[in-house]
């Protein structure tokens, strides 16, 4: 599991008017699911084209499967599956023929296209409507033949750039799961998101973009942990007297913030759950909820960011 | 850098798939439809003017071509007046198309490379084109059989053969022309108008205009205000502008090749006029030698612009 897929190094691509991206390294290895994440324009989608060969590279190196996109790109394109951010199909033709299409583009062998086309849409729930026109499919259908035929392709590698982008809360939960079973047949999974809490969730590891950098690289607690500085935050309600002390005398919390009557906020360096409950109950308090606050992306990267703001100001001050 | 693999992958796949988009689509129905009604109209006005004049005419069939009779036009004169229609009907959303549906970026990370696609597209036009321009051919041979009653001689099948290649190079150019606007306009509604207006602008304003320029470049000496006509250089200036228009070519071209008597496209001398018998007919040869610049000139046309065309489309970003 540890054999590298993808590789960039010094990654760079600078326009006129700037560097889209500008000096990324990351590595993912085979069979995680990697995120790049960031708001629209930080430079997401221009890193996926590099890796496919589709656009060039100013400076730097990327190889993926071991190549070099720019020199090769015919070899990573037909090892690599790539679903752009609103995919489109040719609206007059069936979801069948569209795949056929693509299918003929590789090479595939005429019997063996049919049962790997079948196998593809029935992956993704749309052998029923596999004869019907594309004009007449909804976002989350086109999305889902998307993936379909990454899935024909057998493709080592998925790049999903904004996946659940414009989907209904419901639809990009299945497609999210579509991609959990991805993993789970052993293709690697490279998804682009601006919606961190979402993707979060499928995420091994995740890249946060911000102007073409690539600012926090990790997993989503190893993170939290960095920026968040650390630990755990457990919300206690529970009605009783002298309960903050008592709070307070758990091993391993840190402090106690009473954030409304009887409502405590603890920090601790571990999940101080089961203690806080026996501390209650021992003070004869009535416990009523006990919640540890899980660590949200969304509060990394608002916290990062808010961070390297305050210190740039800190720092223009001090000039 | 030396890319890996060859650019043709994936070649054949587009053109059928592009071929099979056009035959079967609405817009295409209706231009053939346009082309062979007015085609016909001029056919008719051909056989029956062929039918009233001719007495002896070694090549009658080629005359149902070339023969007007007012009001309407001959059959090849409204050719090379649709033909361009046809063409950038075919070509003006080829590539801003793809674009705006959102397919581009999923076809190139297939394992082709751009110059599959554009070059795919430009072939795939290009057989719908031949494909039409054959099927009018031989709707013509036909219809003079019928109608006229005389079997073509084996010169004027040649003759009227070479006319089909040369209106190919001519629609080549017209596609081209709307393959490169639909490379360069992101919407397909300013492509067409803008590859239409071309297309207006050199078939009805340039002639007008070459001659107006031709007289402010060469203006006429005493000697031709004197006999009431141009000088010769006036006259060659304004040859020479015209010619830069296609339409202008492939009216030449096919001048010389459908009307056998043809010795010159410009100005005769008398010296050319030396031994000939005037109103014999040049061998086939002798014609395709007068036709040949011009028919190069459409194809090295064709080429122009499409090489144009692949370098803009080679440098263009594919995302959205």
């Amino acid at each position: 599991m540890s054999e590298n897929v993808i590789e960039a190094v010094g990654l760079t691509r600078r326009y006129a008017t700037g560097y889209a991206v500008d000096h990324i390294s990351f590595a993912v290895a085979r069979g995680e699911i990697f995120g790049l994440l960031g708001p629209n324009g930080a430079g997401k989608t221009t890193t996926i084209l590099m890796m496919l060969g589709l656009t060039e590279v100013t400076e730097g190196t990327v190889r993926v499967l071991g190549r070099d996109p720019q020199r090769e790109p015919l070899a990573v394109k037909r090892r690599v599956g790539y679903l752009p951010d609103a995919v489109g199909f040719y609206d007059h033709l069936t979801a069948r023929e569209n795949l056929v299409y693509t299918a003929r583009l590789l090479g595939i062998a005429p019997d063996e296209r049919r049962t790997r086309i079948d196998d593809a849409l029935a992956y993704v729930r749309l052998l029923e409507v596999a004869d019907n026109r594309v004009g007449t499919f909804s976002r989350g259908m086109r999305q889902r033949l998307g993936l379909a035929e990454i899935i024909m392709k057998q493709a080592e590698i998925a790049i999903l750039d904004e996946p659940t982008n414009g989907l209904d809360p419901q639809a990009s939960e299945e497609f999210l799961d579509l991609i959990r079973s991805l993993k789970a047949d052993g293709v690697t999974v490279l998804l682009s998101s601006h919606l961190l809490d979402r993707v979060q969730r499928v995420c091994d590891r995740v890249a946060l973009f911000q102007a073409g950098r690539i600012a926090l690289m990790g997993t989503v607690p190893e993170l939290a942990r960095q920026v968040l500085g650390g630990g755990f935050a457990v919300e206690v309600e529970a009605a009783g007297e002298g309960l903050a002390k008592q709070l307070a005398a758990i091993p391993g919390v840190s402090g106690v913030e009473t954030v409304a009557p009887e409502r405590y906020r603890l920090h601790a360096d571990r999940d101080v759950r089961p203690d806080a409950a026996r501390a209650v109950v021992h003070a004869g308090g009535a416990l009523r909820r006990l919640s540890v606050e899980e660590p949200s992306l969304d509060a990394v990267y608002n916290r990062f960011f808010q961070t390297k703001a305050r210190q740039e100001e800190g720092a223009r001050h001090a000039a | 850098m030396r890319r890996e693999g060859s650019p043709w992958q994936g070649l054949g796949t587009v053109v059928l798939k592009e071929l099979s988009d056009h035959l079967s689509s609405a817009r295409m129905r209706v231009l053939e439809w346009l082309i062979v009604l007015t085609a016909f109209a001029s056919l008719y006005g051909a056989i029956q003017q062929v039918k009233d004049t001719t007495a002896e005419d070694p090549f009658v069939f080629l005359r149902l071509f070339t023969v007007a009779r007012s009001p309407l036009p001959s059959f090849v004169s409204i050719l090379g007046f649709l033909i361009p229609l046809m063409a950038i009907g075919l070509g003006f959303d080829a590539v801003n198309g793809e674009h705006n549906r959102r397919t581009l970026s999923r076809i190139l990370s297939q394992p082709i490379y751009r110059d599959a696609l554009l070059l795919g597209k430009f072939l795939a036009g290009l057989a719908t084109l031949a494909v039409s321009l054959v099927s009018l051919w031989l709707l013509v041979i036909g219809l003079g059989l019928l109608l006229l009653g005389v079997p073509p001689n084996g010169e004027e099948v040649a003759r009227s053969l070479i006319f089909l290649v040369i209106a190919l190079a001519y629609a080549g150019v017209w596609l081209a022309v709307a393959m490169l606007f639909s490379v360069l306009f992101r919407s397909p509604a300013t492509a067409a108008l803008i590859a239409l207006g071309l297309w207006l602008f050199l078939a009805l304003l340039w002639p007008m205009l070459a001659s107006a320029l031709a007289q402010v470049i060469a203006p006429p000496d005493l000697m031709s205000i004197m006999l009431g006509r141009p000088s010769l250089e006036t006259l060659m200036w304004q040859q020479a502008l015209e010619r830069l228009s296609p339409t202008h070519l492939f009216a030449e071209s096919i001048i010389a090749i459908l009307s056998p008597m043809t010795r010159t496209l410009g100005p005769v001398f008398l010296s050319q006029l030396e031994g000939a018998v005037i109103g014999t007919p040049l061998p086939l040869t002798q014609s395709l030698l007068i036709a040949w610049p011009q028919a190069v000139g459409l194809i090295a046309a064709t080429i122009l612009l499409f090489v144009v065309g692949y370098i803009a489309f080679q440098r263009q970003e594919v995302r959205a």
